[in-house]
């Protein structure tokens, strides 16, 4: 599986990591729902942090769709809605 | 759907959309390399423009630092003739130049992390490049209709995101780079003004109001405190007091939103 952290670059992480990510994945897309700026800062250093520790940096020369993409580590959670909001996913 | 899925739906899809325009299949590999070639240029120039910011900030940052230590000097000499009144208002513009200087370094900071990832993004990028080049060649030899439309799908995919994403943290760090430019335009207003440059031409001017209402007060009394002490040795209390926790008439109500006291 091969994951992207935007601005950062792609990893390669092993198919079994999917479960923990996704529990990250939640906290960070709760705080996002509530526009809570600290726990969405906690969330997504926890999210990001779990996929640079578990996984290992895709080769530079290489390029292949990534099966998931992240936000920058420094985005804030207002740009992250953004992000989100350009194909109408998330009203308002 | 995980925020981690709709983040990859959504992206993947605008970076599909900047490449969709050639209709041959060959035509596409040309095309996403120009564009490839275009957008390296461009980290290039966002790499020199972030790295002109900071430089800019470097240079501010010394030359507030020299109106300290020359405010800091004036402090002495006013002390030295018994000007009490003039080595205030020295103190108190330092003051205020400690907090802009501080607020420049944190700037010069972030500048610094912003070009840091551009230059590690041209690093990727140059490598996707050059690899995509190789690969464009190979496809193009080898080039039987179907077999080939998959591997330039593939390809144009996988460099099209690595685009995408090289835009954003490009677009990033230009938005970055132009808040902290329109603030070191103001420094260097105030450094062109001459304000800073001579405490006995304008006492009490516009640009020392503003400084006296960043000036933390406390900071002057106990300046002010410490240069007495070094030039009167023969108090030696007034020494140690500055030493410690002395707070020379300090407003008690003004504490009233800091309900902690002052151990």
């Amino acid at each position: 599986m091969i994951v992207r952290i935007l601005s950062e670059g792609q990893y390669d992480l092993a198919d079994t990591a999917l479960d923990r990510l996704n529990e990250l994945d939640t906290a960070v897309e709760a705080a996002v729902a509530a526009g809570d700026e600290t726990a969405f800062r906690a969330a997504l250093a926890a999210l990001l942090d779990g996929v640079r520790s578990v996984g290992t940096p895709h080769a530079d020369d290489d390029f292949v769709e990534s099966d998931l993409i992240l936000p920058p580590a420094d985005a804030a959670l207002e740009e992250v809605r953004e992000l989100l909001a350009d194909d109408g996913l998330i009203p308002g | 759907m995980t925020l981690m899925k709709r983040m990859s739906l959504i992206f993947k899809a605008k970076a599909n959309k900047a490449l969709d325009k050639a209709e041959d299949p060959r035509e596409v590999l040309d095309y996403s390399y120009q564009k490839q070639l275009e957008l390296l240029t461009n980290v290039r120039k966002g790499v020199a423009d972030v790295a002109t910011s900071r430089k800019r900030v470097e240079l501010q940052i010394n030359q507030l630092q020299q109106q300290a230590d020359k405010l800091q000097g004036q402090a002495q000499q006013a002390i030295n003739v018994n000007r009490e009144d003039l080595a205030r208002e020295a103190l108190t513009r330092k003051s205020g130049l400690a907090q802009q200087i501080a607020d420049l370094q944190t700037q010069h900071a972030n500048l610094q992390a912003e070009e840091e990832k551009l230059v590690l993004a041209q690093q990727r990028l140059q490598a996707k490049v050059e690899a995509f080049r190789t690969r464009k060649e190979t496809i193009k030899a080898t080039y039987t209709a179907a077999e080939a439309q998959t591997k330039i799908n593939d390809a144009v995919a996988g460099i099209g995101e690595e685009m995408g994403d090289i835009g954003m943290a490009m677009q990033r760090a230009e938005d970055k780079t132009a808040q902290m430019q329109a603030r070191a335009g103001a420094v260097d207003e105030l450094l062109a003004s001459g304000a800073l440059e001579d405490l006995t031409a304008q006492p009490g001017d516009d640009i020392a109001k503003q400084l006296n209402e960043l000036s933390s007060k406390s900071d002057v009394e106990a300046e002010l405190a410490k240069l007495k002490g070094l030039n009167a040795p023969a108090a030696p209390q007034a020494i140690g007091q500055s030493e410690g926790t002395q707070q020379p008439t300090v407003d008690a109500p003004a504490n009233e939103t800091k309900p902690e006291a002052q151990s």
